[in-house]
């Protein structure tokens, strides 16, 4: 599946290893949370980047003593309909200051782009091909955006305004 | 709230697999041709739960014409013709049961 | 009226070019009907029994004559004539067709109408008073808070697929026309003892298959908070909201599940983290988006002019002046409901024709502002008294003066079987059935305020739950029946209707009604009774015992 980072369709430099495969050598490697909760001392000790994916029903807030380890994060839309990614990711930006690649995974369709590059997701793992190619498209459809959200793009109370808001990432 | 296609297929009599076509929603019926026509007349009629899954599969297969194909019991007369066989498929069939508003 | 400005303009010409879009790839084929299908619901677009039905969002239920009359176009040109206004200050086109829907769409976009979010698991379009800066009860214009609330749901990344739907009501007023008690989030806006502006909060009200009446978690949100507040409500509901069960995902069944108590503690502590950030409403913000609403310049006049007290000597006009006509916070003018259930006729709906004149009396008379309300009939806010007469003699010619407002026969009813593919039994037709058994209306009058609500299904879209008399379709091996329920009400008292008995049979139903309206009549206390407070009075029994007895 093709993978956007900050809106180029890019190699993948993770591997994503199931939890009863073994770990390439040297690779950086995405992995489930179980296996980055147990094999937390392994996965520190090979010295490759590590990255994880978290699930939607864990509470986001508990990654925070992790952060420092990871490379990568990972979240799922187990469907392009099941949002909650959406709040997991805002959070990990604007409450727990995540600087670090955030990936959308799963049901990830075209007319989400928008939604996830606003709610602060960089790396975009596209379902389909033409959807990545659109990606470009998709995410400048819109000039106007009515509230602030995790992006750097001005909101219209802010605009109408003209004034900025201190907090927010660009 | 529950909408033919989410319940449990029950066939005891005729019946007919239809849809709404996609470009403008209009109630149609698969034919045997395997094509969809707004006419009743036309619908292919099957009478056994194997036979009308058969017909729903087939025509669940292409979304491109019509949408939300379920299965629809139908009544055949002693002449062969085809009626919509309970109240929703005759609305469906007939419009709204009251005078429209003009 | 609010005043769109140039953001808010191609804001919409760029919502239409990406339904446009996204309408183009389906009928190539690249998107399928599985993932269409929330692209279009969050543009309002269903598909019912015999066609798309495009439900257009009438943000706080205020229109402008120039968009009342587009309206009308697009029920002439892209529909069959005609329109239904519904429970939620939407109105709803039954016929359109997918392809002519992006040319409907740019036809109701350049007067700023649009179908956004008035469908899909998003915040849909924000319901308040439909005599909003009219009615003198009102402590501010509910509208500013709905318009803000507006703009800050709109295509909101993070809250754009959440569970399930989420609707929010806004009133301003002691007496609560906008039911808030029965949405997922109800404000009501007052004033503190220190004169200060500020929202009670209630969350998890709603009706559908298991209603309930909201819970307040705050009785005093300063209202410069609200968006902060409302974003913590929407995180905690969209992680912790049940997804495994479509009919458990509202967030009623989050509160309920969880407490009332919990959950504010959840929402209290996301609030604190967010709640001096980016939401913060500066004075200024709130100014600005006061400043574009805009208001009629009220002249100085006196209640009861000449013209007025004149015609008042006609009795047909005097019959609807008490019934249709409101006390207006001006003196000299007045509120006026116009009623869209004429006796047997589709409750809501409104011809293309209909629209086309009550846009002209807008402007003529009434500051070219048109009102909708949950009971699916328009309003115009703000007409001088002097005018009445000339406005009622053109409403009447149009069939547009019955004097039911409130009435019996004023029922409230969705779709139902006859357009909606999710119903299990008709709505309209038992309304209007329901309407002739009272066509006589000085025996309605006669009768007194008596709500009626009608759905035909579970879902609830005519709020059977909270009519004084509610009336729900229900399948029984493939005939309809309608269980019927006493004494619920939608107001500052909101609660839901108990079940009178077994559900009877389509045939049955006016009859019943009839049977519990005469028996109301015999048991209350006086003429100033109301119905529903007869049945608060004395229980559902006594009716129970004579409507069954008789059927």
């Amino acid at each position: 599946m093709p993978l956007i980072e900050k809106g180029h369709i890019v190699e993948d430099s993770f591997v994503r290893v199931a939890d009863d495969e073994a770990l390439p050598e040297g690779a950086s490697v995405l992995v489930g949370i179980d296996r980055f909760l147990t094999e937390a001392e392994a996965l520190k000790a090979r010295q490759a980047p590590v990255g994880v994916v978290w699930p939607n029903n864990r509470p986001i807030a508990e990654i925070a003593p992790h952060l420092g380890q990871l490379s990568l994060i990972a979240l799922n839309f187990p469907s392009f309909r099941d949002g909650r990614a959406y709040s997991q990711a805002r959070l990990l930006r604007e409450r727990l200051g995540w600087q670090g690649p955030l990936r959308a995974i799963g049901n990830v369709l075209r007319d989400q782009f928008l939604l996830m590059e606003r709610s602060g997701f960089d790396q975009i793992e596209a379902v389909k091909e033409a959807d990545a190619e659109a990606f470009d498209e998709a995410t400048h459809r819109y000039t106007v955006f009515y509230q602030p959200a995790t992006d750097a793009r001005p909101s219209l109370l802010r605009q109408r305004l003209g004034r900025t808001v201190p907090g927010v990432r660009s | 709230m529950a909408a033919p296609q989410q319940q449990k297929l029950k066939v005891n009599g005729p019946v007919a697999v239809t849809a709404n076509r996609l470009t403008d929603g209009a109630v149609v019926w698969r034919t045997k041709a395997g094509g969809w026509s707004v006419e009743l007349a036309d619908a292919a009629v099957v009478t056994t739960a194997d036979d009308a899954l058969a017909l729903l599969a087939e025509a669940g297969q292409r979304d491109l014409d019509a949408v939300g194909p379920y299965v629809a019991p139908v009544i055949v007369d002693a002449d062969g013709a085809l009626a919509p066989g309970n109240l929703r498929e005759r609305i469906r069939v007939a419009g709204p049961t009251f005078e429209l508003p003009h | 009226m609010y005043a769109y400005d140039e953001f808010d303009r191609a804001f919409l010409a760029e919502r239409v070019a990406e339904f446009r879009d996204q309408v183009g790839r389906r009928l190539s084929g690249a998107l399928s009907e599985d993932e269409f299908k929330p692209l279009r619901l969050m543009n309002g677009v269903y598909l019912q029994l015999h066609a798309y039905m495009l439900r257009i969002a009438i943000p706080y239920g205020t229109l402008n004559a120039a968009q009342l009359r587009r309206m009308a176009h697009v029920a002439r040109v892209y529909d069959r004539g005609y329109g239904h206004f519904t429970t939620r200050q939407n109105i709803q086109f039954n016929w359109i067709k997918l392809e002519e829907l992006p040319e409907a769409m740019a036809a109701l976009a350049e007067v700023g109408v649009h179908g956004i979010q008035t469908s899909g698991n998003c915040i849909r379009n924000v319901t308040t008073d439909q005599w909003a800066a009219a009615t003198p009860e009102e402590c501010d214009d509910p509208r500013i808070w709905a318009e803000i609330l507006r703009q800050y749901s709109t295509l909101h990344p993070e809250f754009t697929y959440l569970p399930r739907k989420f609707k929010i009501a806004v009133t301003a007023a002691g007496h609560d026309r906008a039911a808030i008690k029965v949405h997922d989030v109800g404000l009501r806006l007052h004033r503190n003892a220190a004169g200060e502006l500020g929202f009670e909060v209630l969350v998890g009200g709603g009706l559908g298959r298991t209603p309930f009446v909201g819970k307040s978690i705050r009785d005093f949100l300063p209202a410069r908070e609200l968006l902060s507040y409302i974003e913590a409500i929407m995180r905690v509901y969209n992680q912790y909201g049940r997804r495994d069960n479509i009919y458990k995902a509202r967030i009623k069944i989050l509160v309920h599940e969880i407490g009332a108590e919990e959950f504010s503690k959840a929402v209290e502590a996301e609030w604190a983290a967010i709640r001096d950030g980016a939401l913060h409403l500066t004075d200024e913000a709130i100014a600005e988006i006061r400043d574009r609403f805009i208001y009629p310049a009220f002249e100085t006049r006196t209640d009861q002019p000449a013209e007025l007290v004149d015609a008042l000597a006609d009795p047909r006009f005097a019959t609807w002046h008490r019934n249709s006509v409101h006390t207006h916070k001006v003196p000299g003018y007045s509120i006026v409901t116009i009623s869209l259930k004429p006796v047997g006729a589709p409750p809501g709906d409104a011809t293309a024709d209909q629209m086309d004149i009550i846009a002209d009396l807008a402007e003529r008379y009434g500051s070219s502002e048109i009102r909708v309300g949950h009971e699916q009939n328009l309003c115009l806010p703000h007409v001088a008294q002097k005018d009445l007469p000339a406005l009622w003699a053109a409403l009447d010619a149009a069939g547009l003066a019955t004097p039911n407002v409130n009435l019996v026969n004023d029922i409230i009813a969705c779709p139902g079987l006859d357009y909606c593919a999710l119903a299990n039994a008709r709505a309209i037709p038992v309304a209007q059935e329901i309407a002739k058994r009272f066509a006589d209306l000085d025996r309605a009058r006669g009768v007194g305020r008596l709500h009626i609500n009608i759905s035909g299904c579970i879902n609830a879209c005519g709020h059977h739950h909270v009519g004084h008399i509610g009336i729900l379709g229900v399948e029984k091996n493939g005939q309809e029946f309608y269980q019927i329920t006493l004494g619920g009400r939608a107001d500052e008292h909101a609660q839901l209707g108990t079940l009178l008995g077994p559900a009877v049979s389509y045939e049955q139903v006016p009859g019943l009604v009839e049977d519990v309206v005469d028996t109301y009549m015999e048991l209350r206390a006086g003429p100033h009774e109301l119905f529903i407070d007869t049945v608060a009075r004395l229980g559902v029994e006594p009716f129970k015992e004579r409507v069954y007895a008789a059927h």
